[in-house]
């Protein structure tokens, strides 16, 4: 289990925990960092005030990868524009994709997901995309070139938890790339209750970041993930459902 | 003689849309003083924020409930925006004004010092701004056509460019092409302000000038989301009718499209008559901090997502705290003359500002109060 890694794109993380980082304050960004245990970070590109005052990018610790998104995108062709702009930038080849055309539930669009995906994976992007739990979907993603899969556990911005849960394990048992939990997740117990499912990793940012303390609960998700990793790694002990086993079996009757 | 404010004028664009009417008919309809606690009680109980819900957050039971109403806001805000406040200032290119508003200090009839900045004099008062760290600009004119063309804006726009990341107009109503001209040249945010939505106090406020019809006035949001603007703005000058009336139908008007326009990106500004002072009658209707307060809360829980702007109209004190309250957007470095970042005013102010701090004041107010100053948060696509 030491050797236990993400491999995103090649790239090996240990940290199972990915942070987003546009609702807390840029000078809090080292010290939850360090508490989250994260090595990956997500920023909106168009966040990214090239060199302007309190540019995100000069408050991103260094060894920690940055993923930077496409939020602001209504559709496959201005995610696609989006991130090339963040390769010019220098911004690297990751990319979490998120096409949005409804400012009101900001859910995400699979079918334009799909298309920019495939357009993405052909130029080289390590593409991480954000879409609704749907199998066709996820299957579309991964024949697309996707180095993940995200669903959402829950509208963005939320915090009601896992309420796609049967969908996402559907995701987990049928797709070969990581299913990394994206959105709507309020509480480290729900992160602990992914992972145990079997997700990849976790993706929050408005659970840490209207919290109370945000570098105590950044810490309480990073130790959440780890145990409902660890969990899942040593297998769950079975749950009897119903009552106990019957006293008589019920292929007892069977002679040879 | 007075036109009908019904009646379209040559030239003025008329799109296929129903919106007036049942905006004018919700309008109808809403009668605030039929709501009690109870219905202000189950308004914040709920999760979606109905129209009805939104009715009863405006009326006069919901004063009573500010502090959990704001409460309730908080939360949505924190929600939507954490803790990002977004800086802007804007830029009066020029102040000359076709139309006879009674109540605006620009109104064609007063005698105040007009004038235009040239394309030099733009560049040089946007490089000034541009300095202060600001990314977003909104670039304003008064109505007149004849003197502020559109391409004399889209050139605006066109400088603007240079500087800046996001670029709003807050310009006289134009047709969905001339949307898409300045669209096209950097643009992507449209603010309208409908002023009134009761068509009698509209006519008997707007004597004369092209403002003076209101449906084209209504339809600019549409018209400019078809031209394909990323944004739009809403508001109402609170104060000028029944001002809960009023919040009420920009509320309702903003609401309806969103749903038509599931995409665009929603925004309001709550501009106000202030109440005049040591006015020994207590007038129900005036709009007092407590009463813009609620608009902007009512605001908040019917449309969780939408951006609300806080002028330098409002004195510092309030600013500061409707921020992350309610308000996402907050102006810096104000001057509201033609000009005047660089060099003197070319033309008169519209109205006086109650908050002249400067950016860096307001980003370390911004950061006293516990939220992040945000300087540039869109894209400009095209």
């Amino acid at each position: 289990m030491n050797n236990d890694k993400l491999i995103i794109g090649g790239r090996e993380f240990d940290s199972r925990f990915i942070l987003g980082s546009g609702k807390f304050s840029l000078e809090l960004m080292n010290s939850v960092i360090n508490n989250a245990g994260a090595e990956m970070i997500t920023v909106a590109l168009r966040r990214v005030n090239e060199g302007g005052i309190n540019n995100i990018l000069d408050y991103i610790p260094e060894g920690i990868t940055l993923i930077p998104n496409t939020s602001g995108a209504r559709n496959a062709e201005e995610a696609v524009r989006i991130a090339r702009l963040s390769r010019e930038l220098g911004c690297g080849d990751f990319v979490k994709v998120e096409v949005i055309g409804d400012s009101k539930y900001l859910l995400p669009n699979n079918e334009e997901t799909v298309k920019a995906t495939k357009i993405l994976a052909k130029e080289g992007f390590i593409v991480m995309p954000y879409m609704y739990p749907d199998l066709y979907t996820a299957r579309a993603l991964e024949d697309a070139g996707a180095a993940t899969v995200m669903p959402l556990g829950s509208p963005i911005g939320t915090n009601k938890g896992l309420s796609t849960k049967e969908f996402i394990r559907i995701l987990i048992d049928e797709i070969s790339v990581p299913i990394i939990v994206d959105a709507g997740i309020g509480r480290p117990s729900e992160a602990c209750e992914a992972m145990e499912m079997g997700a990849s990793a976790i993706m929050a940012n408005t659970a840490v970041a209207t919290a109370g303390n945000v570098d105590y609960m950044a810490k309480a998700f990073k130790n959440a993930i780890e145990a409902g990793r660890l969990a899942y790694l040593s297998g769950l002990g079975r749950v009897l459902e119903g009552k106990a086993e019957a006293s008589s079996p019920l292929t007892g009757f069977l002679e040879d | 003689m007075l036109t009908d404010i019904m009646q379209y004028r040559e030239n003025m664009e008329i799109i296929d849309s129903d919106m007036l009417d049942k905006v004018l008919e919700y309008r109808a309809l809403y009668d605030y003083n039929k709501y009690t606690e109870e219905d202000v009680k189950r308004a914040l109980s709920k999760e979606t924020v109905s129209l009805d819900d939104f009715g009863a957050l405006l009326s006069p039971a919901a004063l009573g409930f500010l502090e959990d109403i704001a409460k309730k806001a908080k939360i949505e805000t924190r929600k939507h925006f954490g803790n990002s406040v977004t800086l802007f200032t804007p830029l009066y290119i020029a102040n000359y004004c076709e139309n006879n508003c009674v109540y605006c200090g620009f109104n064609c009839k007063n005698k105040i010092h007009r004038g235009k900045l040239n394309a030099e004099e733009i560049r040089r008062e946007m490089e000034t701004i541009a300095k202060t760290g600001l990314k977003e600009i909104l670039i304003l004119t008064g109505e007149s056509r004849n003197m502020s063309s559109v391409e004399y804006i889209g050139e605006a726009v066109q400088i603007a460019k240079e500087y800046f990341s996001t670029i709003g107009v807050e310009i006289y109503p134009v047709n969905c092409d001339e949307y898409r001209y300045l669209h096209e040249r950097g643009a992507d945010y449209v603010s309208v302000y409908q002023e009134t939505y009761d068509k009698e106090r509209y006519a008997e406020k707007h004597l004369s000038g092209s403002k003076r019809v209101f449906p084209y006035r209504f339809y600019a949001q549409e018209r400019a989301i078809i031209g394909g603007m990323r944004g739009v703005g809403f508001g109402a000058l609170l104060g000028l009718d029944d001002f809960r009336k009023d919040a009420f139908s920009a509320g309702v008007h903003a609401y309806l499209v969103q749903k038509k326009y599931p995409s665009a990106e929603i925004s309001f500004s709550v501009p106000r008559m202030r109440p005049y002072i040591n006015n020994e009658e207590n007038n129900p209707k005036d709009v007092h901090e407590r009463q813009l307060l609620q608009v902007m809360l009512a605001y908040r829980l019917l449309m969780p997502f939408a951006g609300i702007t806080i002028s330098t109209r409002e004195r510092a004190g309030f600013r500061d705290r409707v921020i992350g309250l309610a308000a996402t957007k907050i102006s810096a470095g104000v001057k509201v003359g033609v000009g005047g970042h660089e060099g003197d005013n070319k033309g008169d102010e519209q109205f006086e500002i109650s908050d002249p701090r400067s950016v860096e004041e307001v980003d370390n107010a911004i950061k006293r109060f516990g939220l992040q100053p945000v300087y540039t948060d869109t894209a400009y696509l095209l």
